[in-house]
């Protein structure tokens, strides 16, 4: 049952990658083409656009929603590869638990650093 | 004496016996090769002349029963199903399907993927045993119903699509194209109502999700069923289930008795006034 929900989860994650990615993508760096369809913005590598997002609460959410999709994704398809190597049940247990725990820690950290993002922009920007 | 109509062709064949042989090896036997001949018969005819001892397994001889699944030219087909002359080369090899232990010469042994197989549960799972011991009628099922699983229950468990598989070939846990096909086959029957029961295998480490849709095995299949289409469709359908999505029909009821009306406008034939000559 258990690799029904995990397989679903990735599919999942997937369609929010999808979706944040693309977001990203138009924001970050398709900027000259907004331009050229007629919508105009700030550089968005700018320090004032970075920092403006740093202190949005929908860009902070965004950050962390595709944080955790990627790592969801990206380690399940990384387990997936392992367990196709037929590692006996100690070693499955190992990759399981192993995976778990770093993609956590990255997920913690990463979430770290998105809501600290507004109080670091503000003490640089001075 | 050759006719104009025979070719040489030598068949390399990949010889194993447990218990005397070390390891599987290759020997090459030359036969006159007819038009219309296929490897079956190719090999029946080394196995007269040459080979005496050559072990392989074959039924029907007409791509019903599946048993003459073999790597022929590298690729997995049916003996019998397979023409020495469509293959275009001179020599014809033939090894036992990979992917499974072999017995003896040519012949795998099919147990494992069997006993997957019969855990599927693939047959009709129903509650009412009494109908079902003792039919009354047939039950319900309009075409379309018939068409959601038809080509899937073309599948002759010839092994073919096991041997195929690259995910198959690599992970242990797959339960593998044939046995997820027929657990499919079984789950899109309306006359069916298992679902539930095979979701506690399909759902688990065995089923549906370690599929790469690599496709070999739709491609290799001699029967023209698609497995990987099976495959991909059972995960709809489980996720579905998983996310209250699937819509829980009860299975198909047995058909009522006609109760339609006798015809009263047929026409009496005409009497005879053809007189002879």
């Amino acid at each position: 049952m258990r690799d029904r929900t995990l397989w679903t989860w990735h599919i999942g994650a997937g369609a929010v990658i999808l979706v944040l990615l693309g977001l990203h993508m138009v924001i970050m760096h398709l900027s000259g083409t907004l331009g050229f369809l007629g919508v105009q913005d700030a550089e968005p590598t700018g320090w004032a656009s970075v920092a403006a997002r740093a202190g949005s609460l929908f860009f902070t959410l965004t950050y962390v929603a595709l944080l955790g999709a990627a790592l969801y994704h990206g380690f399940y398809g990384f387990r997936n590869i392992l367990m196709e190597l037929n590692p006996g049940r100690t070693v499955r247990s190992v990759i399981n638990v192993g995976l778990s725990v770093v993609g956590l820690a990255l997920f913690a950290f990463g979430t770290w650093a998105a809501l600290a993002a507004p109080g670091a922009a503000t003490m640089a920007g001075g | 004496m050759a006719g104009s109509n025979t070719k040489q062709v030598t068949f390399h064949l990949r010889r194993f016996e447990p218990g005397k042989d070390a390891e599987p090896h290759w020997e090459d036997h030359s036969i006159e090769v007819t038009p219309g001949m296929t490897v079956l018969d190719g090999l029946w005819k080394v196995k007269e002349l040459s080979a005496p001892s050559l072990a392989w397994r074959s039924s029907c001889r007409m791509g019903i029963c599946g048993s003459c699944g073999m790597l022929i030219n590298g690729r997995p087909r049916l003996a019998c199903n397979t023409q020495v002359s469509e293959l275009g080369s001179a020599i014809v090899a033939v090894a036992p399907l990979p992917n499974f232990d072999i017995i003896k010469d040519l012949v795998p042994d099919l147990r494992p993927i069997f006993e997957t197989h019969r855990e599927m549960l693939p047959y009709l799972l129903r509650d009412d045993t009494a109908e079902q011991e003792d039919p009354t009628r047939e039950y319900r099922q309009t075409p379309h119903e018939l068409e959601q699983y038809l080509q899937f229950s073309y599948c002759i468990k010839c092994g073919c699509c096991m041997a195929a598989c690259p995910t198959v070939a690599t992970d242990a846990q797959y339960a593998g194209p044939m046995p997820l096909g027929q657990a499919h086959r079984y789950d899109s029957d309306t006359r069916d109502a298992g679902f539930d029961r095979r979701r506690e295998v399909l759902a688990g480490g065995s089923g549906p999700w370690r599929c790469h849709f690599a496709g070999e095995c739709s491609q290799v299949c001699p029967k023209g069923v698609d497995p990987a289409k099976a495959i991909q469709l059972m995960k709809r359908q489980l996720v579905s289930d998983l996310l209250r999505l699937r819509r829980r029909t009860p299975p198909a009821a047995v058909a009522e008795a006609p109760h339609g009306t006798m015809r009263d406008d047929i026409p009496a034939a005409p009497p005879r006034t053809v007189t002879e000559a």
